[in-house]
Parts: C-alpha cells; structure tokens; sequence
C-alpha cells in the first residue's frame, strides 16, 4: 500500500517540471527561436513574398521596361483576357487534368508491378532495375531530344520502320499522347524505385503470416502488402500530382508549349522569359496554376494532418 | 526569332539548352520576375572603369551576343574588336553571351548595369528600346560613310533619330538546288504566271514544291511577311506589324486566303517539322523550293556551291515584286553604359568597312557586310547574289518578329499561324482571334 501512494506523489511531483508552462532556460529558447526564424526568414522572403507580388503583378500591364511606376493597373483585365479571348488557356487546363489521369493510370500502375516482379530477386533484377531506372537520371530535356530521333515525321525510326507517315510531334490530336509515353518512360522508373525501396522495408514475416494463413502471392500482396505501404503511396500520389502539374520541360523541348501541347506552366514561361514581356499576364497565368495546386496541397495535407490526429 | 546567318548551333539544340530547371522556376512567376535575372549578363563583365573617356587608354565594354565556340559569328565579332582595340587604342573588353540567353535577357540586361556597346537588331525592337530611353542617341555618328539610306533609314526610331548602326543582313527568299532546276529544265519564275506553272510541272513530276516546317513557330512567319508585303504592301505591311491596321479586315484575310491556296504545294503536316528537317527535304531534291533565310545552308552541312535562289514573284502587279524580309543585325550604345562617349566612337567604327572586313577575314564563314565600301572577296556566290538582291529592293523589312511587339509576335501570332495551318479554312476564326489579341496588347 505504501507503495502505491508513493507513485502518484512522486508523479506529481515531477509532472509540473514537463508541462505546457514550464518556461526553456534562455540558451535554448534562443536556439529554438533561431531555428524557426531563418527558416520562416527564407520561406516568407523566397516564396511568400514573391508569390504575392505576383499577384499584385496580375492586376497590371507591365512589359518590364522603367520602373515600377509605369505599369499601368488594369484591374481584372488579365483575368478576363485569359479566360475569355487566349486562345491557348482552356486546351491547357485540359492537357494538365490529362497528364495528371495518364500518369496515375499507366506509369504509377507499371512502376509498381515492376518493382514487385523485380523484388522476387531473381536472375538479373539488378541489371533490370538499372535499366528502368536509368531514364530517370537523364533531365526532361535530353528525353525531348531522345525521343525526337524516334517521332520525327521525316527521319524519325517509328515512321522509318513502320513506313507510316504520322506526324507524331505536329499533329495535335496526337502529339499530347505521344509526349506523354515518353513521360511515362521516365516516370515508371522513379515510381519502381520508390516501390522498390518500400517492398524491401516489409516485414518478412508479415509474408510469411499471409502465407501460413494460405492466401495466394496476389491476395497477400492486396491484403497485407499494398495496405502496409500506406506511406509510400502517399508519396507516390503527391509525386504524381506535383509532376503533372509541373508538366512543362518535355513540351518546352519540343515545341514551347504550343500546338496540341500547351500545358499551364508552358504558358506562363512564354509570356514571362525570353523575348515577350507580358509581365501582368504571365503573372495571372501563374496565379491561376497557384490556386489549382493549392487545391491539391491543402487537400493533401488536410489528409495527413487527420491521419496524424488519430493516431 | 529569325536567326543570323551562320550560327554553328541549330537553333532547336540551343533552344534545348536554354529550357532548364532555372527557366522552370522563373516561369512559375515566384521568382521575383524580371528582378532575378538582373544580374545574369552584368555578371559576365568584369568591373573596371575609369582612365580616359575614349582613344588610347580607355577602356570601351562590348557586350556580344554569341558564346566563345559559338564558331564563325562569335570568330568574327572577336575579331572586330581586336580590330579596334589596335587601330583606336581604345582597351576593348569582351562580355561574350549565349545567343539565345542574350536576347531573352535583354531587358534586364540594359536596365542593371550593361555594356557600353552591345550587339542588337534593326526593327521595332530597336526602337522599342529607343522610346523607352534605353539606348543613346547616335544621330551625331550619322551618316557613316558606305552605308546608304535604306540602312538609315532601318537605324531610325519613331523620334527620327538614329540609334543603331548596321554591320550585315541576310535576305529572305526563295532557294532551290540547281541541279535539280537544271536537270528538269526549270527557271526561276518572275511572273505569278510562271511561278504557277513551275509549282504545278513539279508536282507532275512527283516533287513537292515548297518545303515547309513550322515547329519552331517562326519560319512561317516569313511566308506571312511576303504574301502581305506582295498583296497589301510594304507600307500596309509595316503599319500592320505596328499595329495600327486592322487584323481582321479583308487585306490580311486575302493574305491568309492565298496562303491557303498555296498550302496544296506545301509540305504536310509542318507543325512536326522543324526547319532543318525541311530543309534537308529541299537539299534532298523530295521538294523543289523553300522560303527561308540564307541560313538554310547550316542545315545542309556544306557550302552551298548547288544552291540558288529568287525572290519571291509578284502576285498583283500594281504592287510589285521589289520588298522582302533582309533582317539586319549590328550594334547600339546602352545608355546605362559608363562609358557613352567610347561607346559612340566605336559604335561609328562598326559601321565602317574596316570593321566589316576585319570579321570576315577573321572567319571560315563571312557575313554579308552593310557597308558597300566592304570587300566582297571571301563571299560565296549565294552571298555575292544576296547583296545585290538586296541592293536592288525599294523596301526591306526586318521579318516579323524584329518589326512588331515582341509579346505580340511570340504570344499571338505564332499559335495563330499554327492554327491557320492546322485548319486553314477558319480564316474568320483566326484573323478574329488576332484582333482580339492585338486590342489587349496595342490597347
């Protein structure tokens, strides 16, 4: 007994020492401080605040030229112009929802049936996975130029082999399906090696347990495996969501976004770099990208703040 | 973007090049816009000002827009200023950049700290740059000896004064390979007449007439350029470009209305092509013709010995055959320069024939100089015949991109021309939908 009324004393005793009010030692608090600051420093400096410059940016006409007291603000305009008279925006919208549907039907799915089948390890799953992977490491850039000796109308090798005369790159019917097979290319080799890396962080009796309980390689990997790999979908999905939205090096490449290839982000470059100079409009452009992504973050973290509250 | 004459690099892999993660990060619009790339170019220049204003001992900054390797254009321009350092004794420092990063930083290059002389265009970029208070006044160098009026007249800006000084220009026109007109008995056509009846006697003999790529956006503003300047104009043509003509009255649905009279004789499907590509089908013999630059011989790796070449033939004979596009590259002074009575002086100097000549003798391939004084001796037969047709034209534009706003140029009318030729019988469409555009732009 007396034991028993020991423990909570002592409890309380020490409790007041690790509650809310306790205050840090002055050493500390300065470090923690610190550390919050240079960060929240950087992020409101290199995000915040050009973010919101560019949104005031968007309510103006500006070709760069003087100082910043000759844009000329024309309210809403830019807005209006976009969704009304541009010819090229709609299209966009419409090829970033279908990146973001293809990338999640085709190379998400592949990378994954590719990482189980090169985890049972057998004869040469290395080299296989060098292989898939090896895309990967090369920037969108030299795959726009890759796949370019492939499509070309005239001296491409599909139109050469097969004596077709598709105009792969310039028809715009076409021309979006045929940049996003080779987005796929590189995109199923990440997705793999992300799989990749969670299959091999499974429990191997977790396996074993399903196997005792006599369910099938399929059944395991649906009923144990994929639910376990929570995590790593999650990533998956946000990678998924970011890089279609973030569609934009490949159809720079290859055509500057034009053509049966205007994505967002195209759209925005060619108002805003190189010799156009709309700076008001590409800024409207690009406040309308801010607003769609942020409808996928805010749903994404709203997902994993619920996740972490219920544990 | 009409290129110059003899960049080593096609444009497509420079383009490549250009399109990093960088370019990704400023596109997204949080980069701060124009203010990140400020330092770009400055960067390049070392900083040494100071001693004497200009002559010996000075020291003049020459901002160029072709890299070290670029080959001949960046060769002869070296040369040019070694040139001038020894004759002048002027101490002349080099700030040599990329070409396509020099043109899409040119806006912020001239508003931080540029150099005192730089290389730029004739047209209404130049001038852009002149009403904006962004380049110096060189009416006072004017008239420089061998150049003539019409160059002057493409040094002029809207307030009559001059502000570039011309060295070379390629013209626009209509190339062919002479042993393919050769050995089918073909001439080169002056009358419509004759120009319809070679395109159908080609396409008898199972050649395409015209070879044609538009992937890149530009090369098909070319063929706009003339079809307008041969119907409507040269005057109708640059006051469009200036945006003070209608985009969708009659004159400019004629022109989009021969052009899709004309596509028959085209290459399909242009948009997948790039104009290497296109003009390789030319150099092949697959297509009997192509409108293009003079730089057409880059693409066909030789020095073309087998290649001709005519203006493009009348089309209304109260108009006329003698405008073409002969783009014109040289130089301007930035008024943020340090050093403005140096850069004057050399800019002068780059007008000259000694200027023109120390490039070409410098280089494997020479420039088309603007100075008639300059020696013609290392020009090939192309180049040779290109002066004189350019000698003998009343009117010369720059091409569409040098002669209208750039945001117009490369935001409207590259897609606009890319759907006039994905459907060419929506001309109402089109010339609709450039207007619009233009009103928001010009407005």
């Amino acid at each position: 007994m007396t034991h028993l009324d020991e423990a909570p004393r002592s409890e309380k005793a020490v409790a007041p020492a690790q509650g809310r009010e306790k205050k840090l030692p002055g050493r500390d608090r300065l470090t923690v401080i610190t550390m919050v600051a240079i960060p929240l420093v950087l992020v409101v400096l290199l995000v915040w605040v050009p973010a919101l410059l560019s949104v005031a940016l968007s309510f103006g006409k500006w070709n760069g030229f003087g100082d910043i007291d000759t844009i000329e603000w024309v309210g809403v305009q830019n807005y209006k112009d976009i969704f009304t008279i541009y010819p090229a925006f709609w299209p966009a919208v419409q090829h970033n929802l279908i990146w973001l549907g293809f990338l999640f039907l085709f190379p998400t799915v592949l990378g994954m049936l590719l990482a189980v089948v090169l985890d049972r390890e057998m004869r040469g799953s290395r080299f296989y996975q060098t292989a898939f992977y090896m895309p990967v490491v090369l920037s969108l850039a030299l795959i726009g130029f890759i796949w370019q000796l492939f499509y070309s109308r005239d001296q491409g090798l599909i139109n050469q082999v097969f004596h077709s005369e598709v105009d792969w790159y310039g028809d715009p019917d076409i021309n979006l399906w045929a940049v996003l097979v080779a987005t796929a290319w590189r995109h199923t080799g990440y997705i793999m090696l992300i799989y990749l890396a969670g299959l091999k962080g499974i429990d191997a009796s977790l396996r074993e347990a399903a196997a005792v309980d006599g369910a099938n390689e399929v059944r395991t990997f649906f009923s144990v495996i994929f639910p376990v790999m929570r995590p790593i979908n999650m990533v998956v999905v946000v990678i998924v969501v970011i890089e279609s939205l973030r569609a934009f090096d490949l159809v720079w490449v290859i055509n500057k976004g034009r053509n049966g290839l205007e994505v967002i982000g195209a759209l925005v470059a060619q108002n805003v770099i190189g010799e156009a100079t709309r700076y008001g409009f590409g800024s409207a452009l690009a406040v309308i990208m801010m607003l769609i992504s942020s409808v996928f973050i805010t749903i994404y973290l709203r997902t994993v703040f619920r996740e972490e509250r219920q544990r | 973007m009409s290129r110059p004459l003899s960049t080593a690099i096609p444009r497509s892999t420079v383009a490549t090049t250009a399109a990093t993660r960088r370019s990704v990060l400023r596109g997204l619009g949080l980069g701060g816009l124009a203010v990140g790339g400020a330092s770009l170019l400055a960067a390049c220049g070392g900083d040494s000002g100071g001693g004497a204003a200009s002559g010996s001992g000075a020291t003049v900054k020459f901002g160029i827009n072709e890299a070290e390797g670029a080959g001949a254009a960046h060769d002869r321009l070296a040369a040019i200023a070694q040139a001038y350092q020894k004759e002048s004794g002027t101490k002349v420092e080099v700030n040599a950049v990329d070409h396509n990063t020099f043109q899409e930083s040119i806006n912020t290059y001239l508003q931080g700290t540029p150099d005192d002389v730089f290389t730029w265009f004739a047209g209404f970029r130049m001038a852009q740059f002149a009403e904006n208070g962004l380049i110096t006044d060189l009416s006072d160098e004017w008239p420089i000896d061998g150049l003539n009026d019409s160059f002057k007249q493409a040094s002029t800006a809207a307030d009559g004064k001059q502000y570039f000084v011309p060295i070379s220009y390629y013209p626009w026109a209509v190339f062919y390979r002479k042993s393919v007109f050769e050995k089918n008995g073909w001439e080169a056509p002056t009358t419509n007449d004759d120009f319809m009846a070679l395109m159908d006697d080609m396409q008898g003999k199972g050649i395409t007439p015209f070879a044609f790529g538009d992937k890149d956006g530009w090369p098909a503003m070319g063929t706009f350029d003339i079809l307008n300047m041969r119907l409507n104009g040269f005057d109708f043509h640059m006051s469009l470009m200036a945006g003070d003509e209608a985009w969708d009255g009659d004159e400019v649905k004629g022109v989009f209305d021969t052009w899709r009279k004309l596509l028959p004789y085209h290459q399909a499907d242009p948009l997948g092509r790039t104009w290497q590509e296109a003009a390789t089908a030319m150099g092949k013999g697959e297509c009997g013709m192509y409108l293009l630059g003079t730089f057409v011989v880059d693409a066909l790796g030789e020095n073309g010995e087998d290649l001709d070449f005519f203006t493009f033939p009348e089309l209304d004979s109260s108009i006329g055959s003698d405008a073409l596009d002969a783009p014109i590259d040289g130089f301007c002074v930035a008024a943020a320069g340090k050093n403005q009575e140096a850069g004057k002086a050399m800019a002068k100097w780059l007008g000259s024939a000694a200027a023109a000549d120390a490039g070409n003798n410098a280089a494997d391939a020479p420039f088309i100089a603007a100075n008639s004084g300059a020696s013609t001796s290392t020009y090939s037969d192309l180049q040779k015949k290109s002066a004189e047709v350019v000698g003998a034209a009343a009117n010369i534009a720059q091409f569409m991109d040098r002669d209208t706003n750039a945001d117009f140029a490369n935001t409207v009318m590259i897609p606009s021309i890319q759907a006039f030729l994905k459907n060419p019988d929506d001309i109402d469409g089109v010339t609709a939908s450039i207007q619009e555009q233009a009103n928001s732009i010009f407005g």
